[in-house]
Parts: C-alpha cells; structure tokens; sequence
C-alpha cells in the first residue's frame, strides 16, 4: 500500500456485507499539485478535496447533485465533486476555486464577482465561478441565454442571480482585456 | 452522505467488464457517468455490493457517422453529443443532449448509461424510440444487437442479462422530408422532467407520411401515443389534426401523480408539449431552423 502524502488527514474505513473493503490507491492533480494516495471507493471527490486535501473553498451545499456548490474542474470540464467518486479521478485533473489566484493575485473572474457584488454570503460562489471558467474557458463572449445556461445547474439562495448575471458579464469583459 | 460501502473494480475492456460482473453476481452495478447511480446509492435505494468502472475503458465515447447511421460509443457525454457538429445532423439529438439537467451532470452522464437504466423520466428513451435506434450489447458470450423498442421492458428494467454491458447506440438517421423534436418540461435545470415528447414526421407536402410520437414520465416506460400517430398519418398537418392528435395523446398517457404534479396536471402538459413538438417537428421536416429546447422555470 502506498505511503500517504503529508496532509493526508484519515482514510475512512468501511465494511460491506461479508467483508472488508479494499482500499484503492489513487493517483492525481489537484491546481497543480501531484497526489499518490489511498483511498476507501465510496469516498466522494468533494470529501477528498475537503476532508483530506483540506481544499475546503469546495463547498458541500445540497449533496444531491442539484445545487452545483461543488462543482470543481475535472480535466477541464465542471463537475459536481458529490456526484463523482474520488477512485473515478485517476489520473484526473482537478482544479478548485483555489486554482483560480495565481500568487495571490486573483483572476478576472474572482474580481469581477467582488465588483459586481455577484455574491452575498458566498456560500454558492466558488461553484459559480468554477462554471464560469468553464463557460469562458470555450466561449469568451457569452450572450445573455448562454450565461443563463452555463449556471442552471448552481443555486443561490441570496443574490436572487442578476449581479452573479453582471459579475460574468463583467468577467467576460476582463478576461478580454475589454 | 457517504453511499453504503462497496468493492471497486476498474475495469479496462469491455470483455473485462463481463467478466467481473459474472464474477460479482447479482449485487454488482456498472458505474458510467454515476449520476443517477451515486445519488440513488447516498439515498439507500441502491446499495450495490461491487461496482465495475466503464470510465476507464479506451474507446467507448465516440459519434461517428457511418452510411445513414449514427454510432455513439455508449460512454459518450450528453456535452458530447451537445457539442457534436456530427450528431447536429439529427436535431432532435441535440434538442435531448443540451437540455438534460445542467452543464455539470451533462459533462458526466452517459448515454448508454441513460438508457440502461431506464428511468421512466428518463430522456434519451424517449427521444431515441421515435428513431430507428438498436443497442450493441457485449457480454461472455458475445455480442448481440437489441432494437430499443425491446430493449426496455419495465420502469428501471431492460433485457440485459446480469453480464451484459452496453457497447455502442445506432440511430438511423431519418430520411430527407423527415422533423423531429423533442419538448420536456421540468421545474428546475437539474431534475428529470415532469413531462416530455418526442415527435418525429415524414412530410410529402403537407400531408404526414409517417409518424412517431413517444411520451416520457407519463408510464413507466416511453408510452407510443398510437392513436395520435393514426389521427396524423395521412394527414394534413393543421392546426385541427394536431389538436385532436393532442387530445389522443392525453387519453393515452398513463401518468402518476408524484411530488412533481398530479396525474391530471401532467395529462394536460403532455397534450402541450406534444402540439408544440409536433409544430417545431413540421418546420423542421420543411427545412426550417428551429431551436427548442427543455423548458424551465
């Protein structure tokens, strides 16, 4: 078995019916950064990133696949980290909200959100901006219906979603030099 | 939520894929795209004991185009075929694969995944019964081709023997005079529909060659509205014809009341959804350019 990387807080433990379960060695990026670890199968990508990664600008809200505050960039493509085992990210990489700053210096998107109050208590944010990569990563200059579209899978409770609107307006804006 | 604990098996052929599921029993699942499955495992409803991994298998996602058929690899991405210039030359493909759910479950789920599980909300059933459309399926003891309309048998049920895994989804593309579209509705972006229909037409002038009409979340399977086809065969398609193809359409949907609506509610969605997917299909078998799309609050 693998040694754990440092930071590797615990490996949960179960058992099924009739026997232990084999834990399973893993291997991938997260921003960047290689991981050769080990892993119980039922543990959930958003779990690893939090609870083992300490990653925890990756939020949990619903855990039912609706509210999209997980989602996190797997191979370039968004997904809702509660809704993908970790084992399923072999060789995978992953980038967080936390990939997003670069020395410190936050990208276009993360200014854009602050700017244009795109946010109140946050808690939906880091998956909105991760969409928002995403959305402007294959099309740099969204209309209005495809913004709509690249975010109906995140829920915000607070905002009622017209500045989160602005903020990637704004973000498309920015990230052309406009 | 953590999903009850299970043994992983990553598979990498197909072959190896049977294999590990004759060898894991009855209490194994295959895991594709996972985003029916996980959820229904966090929920307990399914608590499989071994699940064999497709992801990792070369090979399953593609769409290719081969004489008057499409070929979809059955682990290719609803965002793959969204985004496929290819699939684009059947648009009622495109109207089914940009409207599930969102863009996050839409980048994970599968095809051939949807379709076996065979969800009663399920859309690609729906969509693909009104097309000439035949699953490749590989098991121990080989491969054998299964048209979809015998494919599905129940809600949640299909013909596949306990060591069989989907390999590959042939659409035969509709021939020149032919629409389709496909109209769902649903409350919010990321849940299964309260209603959908699929309509395809062969128009010679205005009169209805031939005609399919399917019926999502109104019985457990993808309900044919037979009398609506009979109503529309022969005729000319007008605003009178498709408004008793409707009312037929209603009296033949078998709907449950749920959290979703009542059956009453979904009885009288399904007549709407039907005029308008049998409007949009008529355009488009004139050579219009129509855009529909999954409708949401």
């Amino acid at each position: 078995m693998p040694k754990p990387a440092v930071g590797i807080k615990r490996v949960a433990r179960a058992k099924t019916r009739g026997g232990a379960i084999e834990p399973v060695p893993l291997t991938l990026t997260v921003n960047g950064k290689a991981y050769s670890i080990t892993v119980e199968p039922r543990l959930l990508l958003v779990e690893l990133l939090r609870e083992q990664l300490d990653l925890t600008g990756t939020h949990v809200g619903c855990d039912t696949t609706y509210c999209g505050a997980c989602t996190v960039l797997m191979n370039g493509k968004t997904v809702k980290s509660c809704t993908v085992f970790a084992v399923q990210a072999e060789g995978a990489e992953i980038m967080t909200v936390e990939g997003l700053a670069k020395n410190g210096e936050l990208t276009a998107i993360q200014q854009a959100f602050g700017e244009s109050y795109g946010l109140q208590c946050g808690y939906c944010t880091p998956g909105l901006m991760m969409c928002t990569y995403q959305l402007l990563s294959s099309n740099p200059q969204p209309n209005d219906s495809q913004i709509r579209k690249a975010i109906a899978g995140n829920t915000c409770r607070c905002t009622g979603y017209q500045n989160i609107f602005k903020a990637i307006e704004l973000a498309a804006l920015k990230a052309r030099g406009a | 939520m953590f999903p009850p604990a299970f043994n992983y098996h990553r598979a990498k052929s197909l072959k190896e894929a049977a294999s590990m599921l004759a060898q894991a029993g009855q209490e194994a699942k295959l895991l594709a795209g996972g985003q029916s499955l996980i959820p229904l495992m966090k929920l307990r409803f399914a608590s499989p004991k071994h699940l064999v991994d497709l992801n990792f298998i070369p090979r399953l996602s593609y769409i290719k185009k081969y004489k008057d058929e499409l070929h979809f690899g059955a682990l290719t991405r609803h965002s793959e075929i969204e985004n496929s210039a290819t699939a684009a030359a059947v648009p009622i493909l495109h109207d089914c694969a940009a409207g599930i759910a969102d863009v996050q479950i839409r980048n994970r789920g599968t095809l051939g995944g949807s379709l076996a599980e065979a969800d009663p909300s399920g859309d690609w059933a729906v969509v693909l019964s009104t097309l000439e459309t035949s699953l490749s399926c590989v098991g121990q003891k080989g491969e054998r081709r299964i048209p979809l309309h015998d494919f599905i048998t129940d809600a949640y049920t299909t013909v596949l023997a306990p060591d069989e895994v989907v390999r590959e989804i042939s659409v035969k593309i509709p021939p020149q005079g032919s629409g389709g579209a496909y109209l769902a509705f649903k409350r919010a972006a990321p849940v299964y529909p309260t209603a959908s229909v699929a309509v395809q037409v062969t128009l010679e002038g205005d009169v209805c060659q031939e005609v399919a009409i399917r019926m999502g979340c109104v019985g457990l399977t993808p309900i044919r509205a037979s009398q609506a086809e009979g109503v529309l065969r022969g005729a000319s398609l007008g605003e009178k014809a498709i408004e008793i193809a409707a009312e037929a359409a209603r009296s033949e949907a078998d709907p449950q009341p749920d959290m979703r609506g009542s059956a009453e509610y979904k009885r009288m969605l399904v007549g709407v959804l039907m005029k308008r997917a049998t409007y949009a299909a008529v355009r488009r078998a004139r050579g219009e350019r129509v855009d529909v799309s999954h409708l949401y609050a």
